[in-house]
């Protein structure tokens, strides 16, 4: 059953995010790019998991350092750059 | 910390990116919405900190220390002129990170059907995005040449590689203690990220970025489905559907069809 709540916000969230985007202007298509960009970023919640799970098998922790390493650099990295750009344009 | 408040952050951090999302689409909104999303961000951070699951914190301290000085280091020197191939570094970490997560539950999960349906699912996509937004990155950069390259029998090479990777997700499911198959599907799936984006000119690059922008996303989405983690699954399925609609805009507005994008034909077009 939990499962199948799972997949349905599976479906749900695709719909929902096809509905999101519609007309975007051409100069915030690197932006939003970058934005989303960092979004995916979450993967970094999967990261912390598995870096603090504290299990036998080192591997774990070190592909779990890894993930928090590279997560990291996506969000911190993603928000900054789309500041960045948006401050950009918000001067013209 | 309660589970039951744990997952009621995470719903209000995905309805921050959501809001996020929306408002990056009008240049009005669009400062506020990249805050909104950072919020968001920062709120499911900490409260999976709080997780009883984790255990100890000393490689999450080190590992968020040193990322968050490269990641800041990046956005702060990079040059406004090189922000596509910026995007494409940062997309092709958030893979590498969805793949690593991935293989981290692989050597620390029980070894049930769903988890190892997502976790070679992940692998797959998430390999790809890394080696393929860091092909995106060279070409922009200069390091390789940005011209179309012609690779020989490049749909048949693309088609092979997608059947062994999928053939190789479908063996480990049966097999999930086999470490070599997971090692052959790494591989594989960094090639073909590779063979994928070769062969596409420099000039359609921002649109394969933000494919592998979509496709990043749904890494993380299915990550989440290793472990059973909402977040993951909402945000990375949105990131997932709205990059895919904005490839599809961007095409357009390039007089390009995403059918060739999605089959990495574009160099043959141009």
């Amino acid at each position: 059953m939990e499962l199948l709540i799972l997949l349905t916000l599976f479906v749900v969230a695709i719909f929902l995010g096809v509905e999101l985007i519609t007309k975007v202007p051409p100069t915030l298509h690197t932006p939003l790019m970058s934005g989303s960009n960092a979004i995916s970023g979450i993967t970094l919640v999967g990261a912390l998991l598995a870096a603090g799970s504290g299990a036998p098998d080192p591997l774990v922790n070190i592909f779990g350092f890894i993930a928090v390493v590279l997560a990291t650099i996506n969000v911190i990295g993603g928000y900054m750059v789309t500041n960045r750009m948006l401050a950009m344009f918000k001067r013209k | 910390m309660q589970t039951e408040f744990i997952y009621l952050a995470y719903l209000v951090a995905a309805v921050l990116f959501i809001l996020g999302i929306k408002g990056l689409t009008k240049p009005r909104t669009a400062v506020k919405g990249n805050q909104l999303s950072a919020l968001g961000m920062l709120i499911a951070v900490v409260v999976t900190l709080f997780d009883q699951n984790i255990l100890s914190f000393q490689w999450i301290i080190a590992g968020v220390i040193i990322g968050g000085v490269i990641g800041a280091t990046m956005a702060t020197k990079v040059q406004m002129t090189a922000m596509p191939q910026m995007v494409a570094v940062l997309n092709g970490f958030g893979g590498g990170a969805s793949l690593a997560v991935a293989l981290a539950n692989f050597y620390g999960l029980n070894h049930d059907l769903v988890p190892m349906i997502s976790i070679s699912a992940t692998v797959l996509i998430g390999a790809v995005t890394l080696s393929g937004s860091f092909v995106a990155y060279a070409k922009l950069q200069e390091l390789i040449s940005g011209n179309p390259i012609a690779v020989p029998g490049n749909k048949v090479l693309n088609a092979v590689l997608l059947i062994a990777a999928i053939g190789l997700s479908i063996a480990i499911v049966n097999e999930p203690t086999n470490t070599a198959l997971m090692v052959a599907l790494v591989a594989v799936a960094i090639v073909l990220g590779l063979v994928l984006v070769i062969p596409i000119g420099g000039a359609d690059m921002p649109v394969v970025i933000a494919l592998l922008n979509s496709y990043s996303g749904i890494a993380a989405a299915t990550a989440g489905f290793i472990t059973n983690n909402t977040v993951l699954i909402v945000s990375g399925s949105l990131v997932g559907a709205s990059g895919l609609i904005l490839t599809s805009i961007m095409c357009k507005a390039m007089n390009r069809s995403l059918t060739n994008v999605l089959f990495g034909v574009m160099g043959e077009v141009g």
